[in-house]
């Protein structure tokens, strides 16, 4: 087969064709180029690099024939590469940064938006009015008997800088205070000049006053605060500008700290305390979850597979109807009935036991609650892959424990179970790593609660790994984005050993098959 | 097959298919409540598990009417869910188009050339499609950030974002559509060989006919899993009117608007065909997921 098909290279189209497709290809490698320097032009250097690595590996593929095979695998390696490899190396990248709502701009952004910074010259404040003549407007500054009247200028939203001349009287007419408010908003980028070279701006809606800069920019990056003298300087390991004193100015910029976000993990009894807690769950959850789903399902399709059953692909469908219905609907459902005060579930047990259990505020309830739902969403998947695998189960050996006198319990055990477990084991330790990362149903069940007192983040009782960089990265703690990267090195390392783990076992068993 | 006593036989069935009954009992208790809530007056519980008074209200909203009460109040509905239902199918259906085009000529090459790296690579896929995206939220979303600077279709709150993450959820599909290549018999292929054809020509009309089947099966195993999907939206999607179904769904209980009844018309609403469209595939779904990745 091989040979055949290098037998067709040889065959070429005719030359005008390959010279097109050069073209072609070098014009959409060209466009990827220029997107990697748009890339490179925001401050992103990491992604134009990547951008310009993509366009070269298309170009050459695409290009020569040496190449042909390469071009039916570069779509696939392309999108594993770009949106699943590079994210999860760059997302643990920024566990070494202090990358956060406080620390979320490149330098020269945080320079640029300390530098527009404008304070009000409260002295120079004073009262204008302002003169329509036809489309173009013309700004009266009063002084005296008479004052400023500015050039006419249009309003149309773009900045301008016009001068104003004395006049001896004021304007015959000048515009209502709700024309004006109508033009508030491209006023506010019109600066008048004066005679004595003073530049004013529009101040509130019926002042001017001269606005100044807040900094001015000296050597080396630093900034004068124009009015105190003050001088700030950037500390490239923070990611701040500081005050002669230390203090932090905001906007912060996005540096590599190193180790710190781990040393701030391995220090902060805040952070500490509750992690090992939640990496303590986290295996708890993950272990149940599986342990209980396997049992359960292996439970019905033992009893599905027994050939004296009736009604068999009925109970088969109903029983699947949890696996099939989509995820966030069940456990938003489950939400909804397991609420505390107008939850049917709690409905049922005060009216038949008289109690209502808090499922949401008790740590141990909440869990439990979580378990249950997990179970409820998970056992069917089991129950159809045990199925299968039960199938697998030579009947002779059952029959013959069964003549030798084992009983029904007994031929589970040592027959069926040794049996079905090494293929199972592949997909067991695959459930593992699902609720190990099950966020969604922690997210949409509970959010993590109830809270954990005592923490310096928001962190939960029924809180995963997964679930509590979610909410470091996007909820409610100001999207410390570095925390969250250094935590996921840590799921990383875990999901490594599992998928390593995992790898080794289906190697086996395809050796096996 | 064994001789077994007509006695105990009996007592083993009817306890069997008692556990199985009471076992279905517990499982069904959510659909079936879902479904009563969805006809109760109200958004709170009445201290009946049955509606006394049944009504449509719930139901007009999930449609995106207006409902009138009897008292003459008019009722808007909350939230757009049929245009979350269209945002979700429209993303699904493009997603699993592209994934499957990717998968489809990723997995012929895999399976069909001899190329250096081949089963580094084959393997690398499979070790690659065990870390969840969990691991990568962080980064996709300062990517999508930064992105949105050049241009906000490629940034947050954008579909077209969304889809090109989803397109990279491949892997898994690569190896079940080479495992279903891997079992095409080599002659065919030879036989379009002598005939002539290139690579990509026995690919184009040897094997995509013949794969017809397998990629049905893909598209609606994306298709659920984008519709399905809950964390990449969630980060990704701001405005209300860009929501797919997994994400808009949870404003019906947030602690400060608790919308239970209306949120129980719209589940079942869109509930529902999802769930059909995966009743139907499950038998692949399971077939895929436990033969597609041992084959080497």
């Amino acid at each position: 087969m091989t040979v055949a098909m290098e037998a067709q290279l040889g065959a070429r189209g005719p030359a005008w064709r390959d010279v097109a497709t050069k073209v072609v290809l070098a014009l959409a490698s060209l466009g990827i180029l220029f997107i990697a320097w748009i890339m490179y032009g925001v401050g992103q250097a990491l992604f134009g690099a990547c951008l310009v690595m993509l366009a070269l590996a298309f170009f050459v593929i695409y290009g020569f024939r040496r190449y042909y095979f390469a071009r039916f695998i570069f779509p696939g390696a392309a999108a594993v590469l770009l949106f699943v490899a590079f994210p999860v190396i760059y997302t643990i990248y920024l566990g070494f940064t202090n990358y956060s709502s406080f620390n979320l701009l490149t330098f020269e952004r945080a320079q640029e938006v300390l530098l527009s910074s404008r304070v009000i010259d409260e002295d120079s404040r004073r009262p204008f009015a302002l003169v329509g003549e036809g489309d173009e407007y013309r700004v009266f500054l009063p002084e005296g008997e008479g004052g400023f009247l500015s050039d006419p200028f249009p309003l149309d939203g773009e900045p301008i800088s016009v001068s104003a001349a004395a006049v001896d009287a004021p304007p015959a007419a000048t515009l209502e205070m709700r024309d004006v408010v109508a033009l508030r908003d491209p006023l506010s980028r019109v600066d008048v000049t004066l005679p004595n070279e003073m530049v004013l701006r529009a101040s509130g809606l019926r002042e001017f006053a001269f606005v100044e800069p807040v900094f001015q920019e000296i050597e080396d990056g630093r900034l004068e605060n124009v009015q105190t003298g003050a001088i700030l300087t950037p500390n490239q390991n923070v990611g701040f500008y500081q005050t002669a004193e230390g203090t932090n100015v905001t906007p912060g910029w996005r540096v590599f700290i190193g180790s710190g976000n781990f040393e701030r993990i391995a220090q902060s009894q805040g952070i500490r305390g509750p992690l090992v807690g939640i990496f303590i769950w986290t295996i708890t959850f993950a272990v149940a979850s599986t342990v209980l789903c396997f049992a359960v399902g292996l439970l019905l399709a033992t009893i599905l597979q027994w050939e004296h059953m009736r009604f068999r692909a009925l109970y088969r469908i109903l029983l699947i109807l949890p696996y099939a219905v989509p995820g966030f609907i069940s456990i938003l459902v489950f939400r909804g009935l397991f609420n505390q005060n107008f939850g049917e579930i709690n409905l049922i047990l005060s009216a038949v036991f008289g109690i209502r259990p808090s499922w949401f505020t008790d740590p141990f309830l909440a869990r439990a609650m979580l378990l249950m739902v997990n179970v409820w969403l998970g056992y069917p998947y089991m129950m159809l892959l045990a199925m299968g695998f039960l199938q697998s189960v030579p009947q002779e050996q059952k029959k013959a424990a069964i003549l030798e006198g084992a009983g029904a319990l007994r031929v589970f055990f040592t027959i069926t179970l040794p049996q079905i477990l090494p293929p199972f084991l592949p997909l067991l330790l695959a459930t593992f790593a699902f609720n190990f990362n099950n966020i969604v149903l922690i997210l949409l069940l509970t959010t993590g609660g109830p809270d954990i007192p005592g923490t310096v983040i928001p962190a939960g009782q029924t809180d995963i790994l997964g679930s509590f960089t979610f909410r470091i990265a996007f909820m409610d703690s100001g999207q410390q984005f570095g925390l969250a990267g250094a935590i996921t090195l840590i799921i990383f390392l875990v999901v490594s050993a599992i998928a390593y783990a995992n790898f080794v076992a289906l190697r086996r068993t395809a050796q096996k098959g | 097959m064994i001789v077994e006593n007509k006695r105990s036989l009996l007592v083993k069935k009817i306890a069997a298919h008692t556990f199985l009954l009471a076992f279905l009992a517990v499982i069904m208790f959510p659909f079936l409540m879902v479904v009563s809530i969805s006809f109760r007056e109200g958004n709170f519980s009445v201290g009946t598990l049955i509606p006394q008074n049944p009504t449509l209200e719930h139901w007009y909203l999930a449609f995106g009417l207006e409902y009138t009460r009897a008292n003459g109040t008019v009722v808007q509905p909350p939230y757009p869910v049929l245009l979350w239902m269209w945002n979700s199918i429209k993303l699904g259906v493009i997603s699993a188009a592209g994934a499957l085009a990717i998968a489809t000529i990723s997995a012929y090459a895999l399976s069909r050339i001899q190329f250096r790296g081949r089963m580094a690579f084959l393997d690398s896929l499979l070790i690659i499609q065990m870390f969840p995206t969990t691991l990568a939220l962080v980064a996709l979303f300062a990517i999508f950030d930064t992105m949105g600077d050049i241009s906000p279709i490629i940034g947050i709150d954008s579909h077209v974002s969304l889809i090109l993450v989803y397109l990279s959820g491949v892997m898994m599909h690569i190896w079940t559509i080479k495992g279903y290549f891997d079992s095409i018999d080599p002659a065919l292929d030879k036989a379009a060989a002598i005939d002539g054809a290139t690579p990509w020509q026995t690919f184009r009309f040897v094997f995509l006919p013949l794969a017809v089947p397998i990629m049905s099966v893909v598209f609606v195993l994306v298709f659920i899993g984008v519709v399905n999907d809950y964390p990449i939206a969630s980060i990704l999607l701001r405005s209300e009117e860009n929501m797919t179904l997994a994400t808009g769904s949870r404003f019906y209980l947030s602690q400060f608007e608790y919308r239970w009844g209306d949120f129980a018309a719209a589940a079942i609403l869109s509930g529902v065909p999802i769930t059909i469209v995966f009743l139907i595939a499950q038998r692949y779904l399971v077939s895929g997921l436990s033969e597609g990745s041992v084959k080497g």
